[in-house]
């Protein structure tokens, strides 16, 4: 990644992103699937948009991935 | 967990009960159990409750580079973590709709409750205060090399003239202190009693503010994904 290209990335806008409150709501849901090799994204494209842009709720989702598939 | 009363939940709870038609069998299970009375119902609590400690343990310890709260105090974290998300889950038994396996909808009360906790402890030991405005920090946050530090100079300064001049107050406060000064979201969320989405509305409302007039001024191409 060049220099600039972190910057033009993080203002980089996607209009599918359903922001935090939605993201939230199935991220159990998304996290079951990831666990079972589903295509997740696909099915919540908007999910997966908002969880590679905020922060937090990619961090949300690590832990929960990681608390699912450590039992 | 405190000792309870004979046949009753351990914390004392009233649990929404839901058939367990449709649901994989592990799911079906605990609902089961923490439906039941006396013995087994307490039972369930304790094992979901030592694995929401055990996952809350494990999740601040993962967070813990990116938190100023250390020792002891994250350990207290995980605790009243799952302590809450505990009280949360029995609560709501009732909502649970089968989308997903019972256990990850539980654990995702903890894993929320740890994000909270720890943006609100943040404020007990910050690293940054409120509202320093370290923008000579910028071209740091952004991860580019202090060599092009001077080659960057014109895009950073456009940002932060876009900033000054174009957000609004509000959005100027909160794009400041996440991203010129990289205090949590959750932290900034606790400190200004605001849900996180609101936060993040306000950064991404910034966010495609900047990048338009960065376009319009020639120092980014193509609108991309802005576009629709």
């Amino acid at each position: 990644m060049s220099d600039l290209e972190r910057l033009e990335r993080f203002l980089r806008t996607d209009p599918r992103d359903v922001g935090c409150d939605e993201a939230m709501a199935v991220l159990h849901i998304y996290v079951d699937l990831v666990a079972v090799g589903e295509d997740a994204a696909g099915r919540y494209p908007g999910v997966a948009a908002h969880l590679s842009a905020c922060a937090p709720c990619g961090e949300d989702f690590a832990g929960l991935l990681l608390a699912v598939t450590n039992g | 967990m405190e000792p309870a009363a004979a046949g009753g939940s351990l914390l004392g709870m009233e649990c929404a009960r839901l058939p367990a038609k449709g649901l994989d069998e592990e799911s079906a299970g605990w609902l089961r159990r923490l439906g039941a009375d006396g013995g087994e119902r307490q039972a369930a609590e304790r094992e979901l409750h030592a694995r929401l400690v055990r996952i809350a343990v494990v999740e601040v310890r993962r967070r813990s580079a990116s938190t100023p709260v250390t020792g002891p105090e994250l350990d207290d974290v995980a605790h009243q973590a799952a302590g809450d998300a505990m009280i949360a889950i029995l609560a709501k038994l009732g909502d649970f709709r089968g989308e997903s396996r019972f256990t990850t909808w539980a654990y995702r009360f903890v894993i929320l409750e740890v994000s909270g906790k720890l943006g609100r402890h943040y404020w007990r030991n910050p690293p940054v205060a409120l509202d320093a405005g370290q923008w000579e920090r910028l071209p740091d946050r952004f991860g580019i090399d202090p060599a092009r530090h001077a080659e960057a100079t014109g895009i950073l300064a456009e940002v932060r003239r876009v900033v000054d001049d174009d957000l609004t107050a509000h959005q100027r406060r909160v794009f400041v202190a996440i991203v010129v000064d990289g205090t949590p979201l959750d932290a900034l969320a606790a400190e200004l009693g605001l849900r996180r989405n609101a936060l993040y509305k306000v950064i991404f409302d910034a966010r495609r503010k900047i990048r338009r007039a960065l376009v319009a001024n020639g120092y980014l191409e193509e609108p991309g994904l802005e576009r629709r």
